[in-house]
């Protein structure tokens, strides 16, 4: 290695300091373009939603017609959507709190089956399992006609969230070891699952129903294919807006759902910066 | 090999973060070439700061200056330094072998197939790693990423080796054995080695030179004996080693103590600092000394007993006395310092 | 509940794929048949050219964001991440409103070449639909692992001599893989079974999803369509898992 000879004096700096803020700069003019091809296309279609005449543009006017209109064609979907959403969410706690909890006391060989089980439905898409069930349950005229049939799709969609948000939260708290605890202190197992078990799996709870319920309320995959013309869902009716209706009517159906389903993302964002994602080191 | 390194001096280095923070007060040293300088502190202290800033991973406040011999090395940015160093974390790569981890600094340079093989089985030899070199990374011990970290640092002959608390991540017994072994090392590859550590033992085993740190300053530079024997302050004192620190009345060539006299050299008259080492200290029966005290807990450590003694002083003393020493707590004994063993810190009067 | 509403259809699904005038024979007519076999190509090179430029996109801009602390950051964050859980019908919309007859894209090239660009419907419409949604997915991965990396690992490399460009050859990049791997994978699987967005933009190009839903509904071919989902299923069962033992978590919804 050649020993670099280099002039003295502050100017020998400048280039590497010039070459770190361009490459900084370059580096966040492409950041902010990608950020904003993922934000433009969902900024034009909630302005789209509240605009006179989309064609012509903003200065046509803003107006509330748009969603006046979506409310009277498509308010029995938004309802359902959200019926549907808690039912989701009640039976996924109802099926994945003791079943998370089970699987991580057990922790052996049969547990590991059945959570490979539970969140099997991560791993195939939504169309194959609405198939499976069309092909299992369509038979059932009144089972297949009613929301329940969706309910069903949604909860072998969004429980392995659930289950895996708790027990992410089950490995992390050492939980065992509480338990242990409280039961060294003469706790008895109801005790501990009310005073020890609940309250430290509340963060893992509260992740995992705000994924299940903003999952279910933008299913489309399973649902489309799972519904019949009088268990129309939200997504459900978007698509049907997109291919059928003016583009500003189906703007203010995309912006309604916006409006529900935002909030819903930026509790799951807030819970995340908290503890998740993108704490640790630094 | 020979020794290949040049001489470092740091000129009014200092480290203000962007958040203010000072890291490190403006400082100036001088590293020989060849020596092995322990940068010694706390966590804190500034000493891995000094030891960023001699890599070239942090550029010191305007007006500092570094220079490898009589080359200007400040702007010189870490990758044109031709330093080796030696992370806490051992940072070594994942996706390479050890064979591949000691010669990429040599891949980087260009340096042939051939000529690369043979440097890096010398250095297997001279680390000890025979056998390993196709072994990935996670099959290797704490012990074995030592050596191959160190390995991969001087493969490149660096003018300069680095060493980040490079034993600290390994447990007590393999810390002593690897102490030890470095030591016989950097003496044989004669490089200027600049070591930071917050064990004093390893300071004072590895150190030329040691440079006690002390909230981004120095404390005191100087051989590992001045450092133990002829502490700069109160702080380095306590710091290195076991001290017992007294404060008293100095008077007629003796510190005026609860528990009587303590004859001093070089005394002046005044308030002073005095420090004294455990071992310093001999039991004798009360009658033979002017300074006295009650046994208040003894404790069996081995080599040696430690006793506390209470009475003697304004605070407990530690005192080290031989295994087979017939003490025990309630009783009242003698002390006796050899004068020269009395040492009193400047300027620490409070 | 769940061996009944979810492992029975499963099996049944199987059994169903099967049991078309062809038997079992259907399962290798998704290779053999022109038809299946051209739309089976088209889905696979979608895919892979979908998760190829979401992890060059998605890595430039974590390595950006991780090494950077700039007012705005986390705001930055959650834009590039909020689509994550969004349905694939409504990304489908939103690229028709980019690069559709009245998209911004159009607008914008018709005023600067004078020429209007429409491709939401074609192969580059559903490119950048699954483009839109994989972002999100690779991001949080890739973010999650630079933010492991040990910083000395880069020093070292550097010490050793290395400029910034084989620091991230042979260390930083090398050091990633996992991370790619695992949120490739997840991305790819994602896009082979991305039903929604392609509901929406596929009218002139065929995916293997489209493909199940018109088998099944227009040509009511159920056997075949249930054949070819199987396919699906264990294409994207497959590439998950190869996700997971390369250590990923977040999981594919859409």
């Amino acid at each position: 290695m050649t020993e670099m000879r280099r002039p003295l004096g502050p100017i020998i700096r400048r280039p590497h300091v010039l070459r770190a803020r361009l490459l900084f700069a370059a580096q966040l003019v492409f950041t902010l373009l990608l950020a904003a091809f993922l934000i433009v296309p969902a900024g034009l279609s909630m302005l789209a939603g509240v605009t006179e005449n989309y064609f012509i543009g903003v200065r046509s006017g803003l107006t509330l017609r748009w969603l006046a209109q979506v409310w009277e064609l498509y308010a029995d979907t938004i309802l359902r959507s959200f019926v549907i959403a808690i039912a989701t969410l009640v039976v996924t706690i109802v099926i994945g709190l003791p079943a998370a909890y089970a699987l991580h006391r057990r922790g052996d060989r049969v547990a590991r089956l059945v959570e490979e089980i539970i969140t099997l439905p991560l791993a195939i898409p939504g169309l194959a399992i609405a198939l499976a069930l069309l092909l299992s349950y369509g038979n059932f005229s009144d089972f297949r006609r009613s929301w329940l049939f969706i309910l069903v799709g949604h909860v072998i969609f969004t429980l392995p969230f659930m289950v895996r948000s708790i027990m992410a939260v089950l490995a992390a708290v050492n939980i065992n070891l509480l338990d242990e605890g409280a039961a060294s202190l003469g706790a008895s197992p109801w005790q501990r699952f009310r005073d020890v078990i609940v309250p430290n799996v509340k963060p893992g709870l509260l992740a995992g129903s705000l994924m299940v319920v903003t999952l279910s309320l933008g299913e489309f995959n399973l649902t489309w294919m799972l519904h019949t013309p009088l268990t129309k869902t939200l997504p459900v009716g978007l698509a049907d807006s997109y291919a059928s209706m003016r583009l500003e009517v189906a703007s203010a159906y995309t912006l309604v759902f916006f409006i529900m389903i935002i909030p819903l993302l930026v509790a799951m964002q807030f819970m995340a910066g908290r503890g998740g994602l993108t704490g640790g080191r630094r | 090999m020979t020794a290949h390194g040049v001489a470092i001096h740091l000129e009014n280095c200092g480290k203000t973060f962007a958040n203010g923070a000072r890291a490190l007060e403006p400082t100036t040293i001088d590293i020989a070439r060849g020596e092995t300088v322990v940068f010694l502190g706390p966590s804190g202290c500034g000493k891995t700061t000094m030891l960023r800033i001699i890599a070239g991973l942090e550029t010191p406040d305007a007006g500092g200056r570094v220079r490898f011999g009589d080359e200007d090395v400040t702007d010189t940015p870490i990758e044109r330094r031709n330093v080796g160093m030696v992370f806490q974390s051992y940072a070594l790569f994942p996706n390479m072998n050890v064979a591949e981890n000691i010669g990429y600094g040599l891949k980087i340079r260009g340096i042939g197939a051939a000529e690369r093989a043979q440097r890096v089985a010398e250095l297997v030899t001279l680390t000890g790693i025979e056998g390993l070199e196709t072994r990935s990374i996670d099959q290797l011990s704490g012990g074995q990423r030592q050596r191959v970290a160190l390995a991969r640092a001087v493969a490149i002959r660096p003018r300069v080796l680095l060493l980040d608390e490079p034993l600290t991540a390994l447990d007590a017994l393999l810390r002593e054995r690897l102490r030890s072994e470095l030591n016989s090392l950097l003496r044989a590859l004669g490089i200027t080695s600049v070591y930071v550590t917050h064990d004093q033992a390893e300071a004072m085993t590895l150190g030329d030179r040691i440079v006690v740190m002390r909230k981004g300053a120095i404390a005191q530079i100087g051989s590992p004996r001045d450092i133990y024997f002829a502490p700069a302050n109160r702080y380095v004192a306590e710091f290195v080693g076991a001290a017992n620190v007294v404060e008293a009345e100095c008077r007629d060539g003796a510190l005026i103590l609860p528990g009587g006299s303590l004859p001093v050299a070089h005394a002046t008259p005044g308030r002073a600092v005095a420090m004294v080492r455990p071992e310093s200290w001999s039991i004798v029966p009360a009658t033979a000394a002017t300074l006295t005290g009650r046994v208040e807990t003894v404790i069996f450590v081995g080599d040696r007993l430690r006793v506390t003694i209470a009475g003697a002083a304004d605070r407990p003393l530690l005192v080290d006395a031989p295994n087979g020493l017939a003490v025990a707590p309630g009783q009242t004994v003698g002390l006796t310092v050899p004068p020269g063993a009395v040492r009193l810190l400047a300027g620490e009067a409070a | 509940m769940v061996v009944a509403f979810f492992l029975l259809p499963m099996a049944r699904l199987i059994v169903t794929g099967a049991s078309g005038p062809s038997g079992i024979a259907a399962y290798a007519a998704i290779l053999v048949e022109p038809r299946y076999r051209a739309t089976l190509i088209n889905t696979v090179v979608l895919a892979t050219a979908t998760t190829a430029a979401a992890l060059v996109v998605s890595t430039i801009a974590a390595l950006f964001l991780q090494r950077h602390r700039f007012p705005g950051r986390s705001l930055l964050i959650a834009l590039l991440t909020f689509p994550l859980a969004l349905p694939g019908v409504v990304i489908g919309f939103l690229i028709i409103l980019l690069a559709g007859r009245q998209g911004l894209i159009g607008d914008v090239t018709a005023f600067a070449f004078g020429e209007k660009w429409v491709f939401a419907y074609s192969m580059q419409g559903l490119f950048l639909g699954y483009l839109y949604f994989s972002i999100p997915r690779v991001i949080l991965t890739v973010m999650a692992a630079v933010e492991k990396l040990d910083p000395a690992l880069e020093e070292a490399a550097r010490t050793l001599g290395a400029q910034p460009w084989a620091v991230h050859r042979d260390v930083i990049l090398p050091a990633l893989m996992p991370a790619f791997i695992a949120s490739g994978a997840i991305a790819f699987a994602t896009a082979m079974g991305a039903f929604g967005t392609a509901f929406t933009l596929a009218t002139n190009v065929n995916v293997l999803p489209m493909l199940i839903y018109t088998e099944f509904t227009l040509s009511a071919n159920i056997a075949m369509a249930a054949a070819l989902s199987v396919g699906l299923g264990l294409v994207t069962w497959a590439a998950l898992a190869l996700a997971r033992s390369a250590g990923g978590t977040v999981a594919a919804a859409g």
